[in-house]
């Protein structure tokens, strides 16, 4: 056998066994990292750093839409500090009376289920209710998500996504919230 | 979920800060490792191959059949992982094979070698291959992993065993005492017409399934009846005992079976697993101090013992014109010339000289061989290919969601790493030589089957770690929503 040949095959075998660690690496490497992280709470650079992949398998399209919405109205809000825009959100009436959430450009899912923000313990409030989400000028829009019973601004049932008027009572079940500066 | 179709966590947007992680794609990962595992018995093909064209000119005749029984072998592995342990981590099979496969081929090799034919001849034995009885053991071992991972439905049936076992560990350890030694350590049991078991690498997996059942009941008196002295914390003399027993059991190997590198082994894992499942710096500080003094101790009185020493501090002494009485082999001089010889990329595979070590070129000291042949990169290569698995050990006792897997998975990775430190390093001669072998790699029946049912356990317990969790019970919010009627 030439020298040749046997330090090519020599060099070879030490090129294709560290191959073998390396991808051996990589696998361990997808283990590490092949999991989808899910930030769940202000939306401080979160939705953009999370694996789209994992988004594309599991998010239906509205929320994926949504998501990618709301990095956009993350970075524009820091100019976005206008005058007469409600700062949090207030339950008035049901059985989370008193609750404050800050509102800082996040959708607010409200329901039942118990990965809401607020979850309604309200037998008449559906597993996922509405949602209360800023739209892209920072107007705050509630959305009624199908629910059984309905969802009511003052005194009219919602069908289609609503602006908020500072102070109107959202009504779901029992429980009232509305907007406050 | 009345109104909405299900919906994923990762959709509603909560306020508080917290993050949820979970996997994406399948959890099982059975491709990746069949992938892997035919890379993993390519490779030690390639081995061969070139082996035969070093040494002769031409591809070795056993080629094909070397390759079909190693890919059979890997293959069975693989198949019944897939039916009977769907989710285990999908490294340990293929790391695993690998070794086992560049060890069968090293041993080939060193089988080849007109050195040690003669040497045997001068000695008065016939010269026997041994690859052929390795690759034998190999499928043994193989046969040992499939009944694990088929019969041992769930690692946690061995916690019922924790005393058991530690009866058999103990039975297991002192049994070579009555049987006598060879090459200076009484570490086989000799079966007439059979051949000899070595119990020690047995004693170790069952030690761990001990360790593991003892520390997960008695873990809390351990780490919390303690005093604080200066910012250690010391353990109640009672508390104690089991330490001072596994130390005083170590050191009764080391004395009466002159094994140094089972005892390091045994308190070793003991003091990792003691440090795992109490959190306590002291146990290691405690442990370390333990094995020095005893070490010391019986490293200056046992004769035996002492030569190791020797021999580790002048292992060049052997040339010395006199020759000291204590340098009887020139073993150790001759791992270190085949680590130098090979250089950084090595000789290449047959082209080497590691026969020079003698009859224990394929045992005790195929890591030399290795680091002749392949050179620093092949045998670092080995070292992380080792690292890995011990790092698949310990992710799945990270993984683990019950403590005693927790444990067990763990004292299994710090043996097998211990192991792998204590031959390594005393072949580098980093540490006194001792009589262990490498795992996977180096020729010995005891040690490859011993070791296929080390990886067995943990695939077993990454089965169950890495199992989806079962569904979560219907809660509240399955109820149906109660519908206004104006």
């Amino acid at each position: 056998m030439s020298e040749l040949t046997l330090t090519v095959m020599r060099l070879g075998f030490l090129a294709v066994l560290w191959l073998f660690v390396i991808v051996a690496v990589q696998v361990i490497r997808s283990d590490l990292f092949g999991t989808r992280v899910t930030q769940r709470g202000s939306r401080r650079g979160g939705p953009e750093r999370q694996p789209q992949r994992a988004q594309a398998q599991t998010a239906p399209p509205q929320q994926r839409q949504q998501q990618a919405a709301g990095g956009r109205r993350a970075d524009r809000r820091a100019d976005r500090g206008r005058r007469g825009a409600p700062t949090k959100l207030v339950v008035s009436e049901g059985s989370l009376t008193g609750t404050t959430v800050a509102l800082q450009g996040q959708t607010i899912s409200l329901g039942r289920a118990h990965d809401s923000t607020i979850v309604l313990d309200d037998d008449y409030a559906s597993s996922r209710h509405a949602r209360i989400y800023p739209d892209r000028d920072g107007q705050w829009i509630v959305e009624d998500l199908g629910s059984t019973n309905g969802t009511y601004l003052d005194r009219t049932r919602l069908t289609t996504p609503t602006p908020i008027p500072l102070g109107a009572p959202i009504r779901i079940g029992k429980t009232v919230i509305e907007l406050r500066k | 979920m009345s109104a909405m179709p299900s919906m994923p966590s990762s959709a509603g947007s909560n306020t508080t800060a917290t993050t949820t992680i979970s996997t994406v794609g399948p959890p099982s990962r059975r491709n990746t490792e069949l992938a892997l595992l035919a890379f993993a018995v390519i490779l030690p093909c390639f081995a061969y191959a070139n082996v035969g064209l070093a040494l002769n000119g031409e591809m070795p005749s056993g080629m094909l059949g070397y390759g079909l029984g190693l890919g059979l072998l890997g293959g069975v592995g693989h198949l019944v992982v897939r039916k009977f342990a769907k989710y285990a981590d999908p490294l340990l099979l293929p790391l695993a094979t690998l070794l086992n496969g560049l060890g069968l081929v090293m041993i080939w090799r060193l089988d080849q070698s007109e050195r040690l034919a003669r040497l045997a001849k001068a000695q008065g034995f016939v010269f026997q291959p041994s690859a052929p009885n390795q690759l034998m053991f190999s499928a043994l071992g193989i046969a040992l992993f499939v009944a694990v991972v088929i019969f041992l439905k769930d690692h946690r049936i061995l916690q019922r065993y924790t005393y058991i076992s530690m009866v058999v560990a103990l039975v297991l350890l002192i049994s070579p005492v009555f049987f006598p030694g060879k090459f200076g350590a009484k570490i086989w049991i000799v079966i007439p017409g059979l051949g000899s078991i070595q119990p020690g690498e047995f004693a170790k997996i069952i030690l761990a399934i001990f360790f593991a059942g003892y520390l997960m009941v008695k873990r809390d008196a351990l780490a919390l009846a303690s005093r604080r002295f200066m910012g250690l914390y010391l353990p109640r003399g009672r508390d104690l005992g089991p330490i001072l027993a596994v130390w005083a059991l170590s050191l009764v190997v080391l004395i009466f079976e002159t094994d140094l590198g089972s005892s390091l082994l045994f308190f070793g894992m003991f003091v990792v697993m003691l440090y795992v499942a109490t959190e306590r710096t002291s146990w290691i500080v405690f442990g370390l101090l333990m094995s020095a003094g005893g070490a010391a101790v019986v490293g200056s009185v046992e004769p035996h013992v002492k030569v190791r020493v020797m021999a580790w501090l002048h292992p060049f002494a052997v040339y010395d014109n006199p020759r000291p009485s204590w340098a009887t082999t020139e073993q150790i001089a001759q791992a270190m010339f085949a680590f130098g010889s090979g250089g950084v990329f090595g000789t290449g595979w047959g082209q080497g000289a590691s026969d020079l070590i003698q009859f224990a070129a394929n045992s005790d000291f195929i890591f030399a061989s290795y680091g002749e042949e392949l050179g620093l990169a092949g045998a670092m290569a080995i070292l992380l290919i080792y690292g890995l698995i011990v790092e698949r050990g310990m992710r799945t006792a990270l993984a683990a969601r019950d403590p005693f897997g927790k444990l067990l998975a763990t004292g299994l990775a710090a043996a097998f790493g211990i192991q792998v430190f204590v031959v390594a390093g005393g072949v580098m001669g980093l540490i006194p030589l001792t009589g262990m072998t490498m795992p996977f790699l180096a020729q010995g029946g005891s040690s490859v089957i011993a070791n296929w049912a080390l990886i067995a356990i943990l695939i077993k317990i990454s089965d169950t770690a890495r199992r989806p969790a079962p569904a979560p019970a219907p809660s509240t919010d399955a109820e149906m929503t109660q519908v206004v009627r104006p």
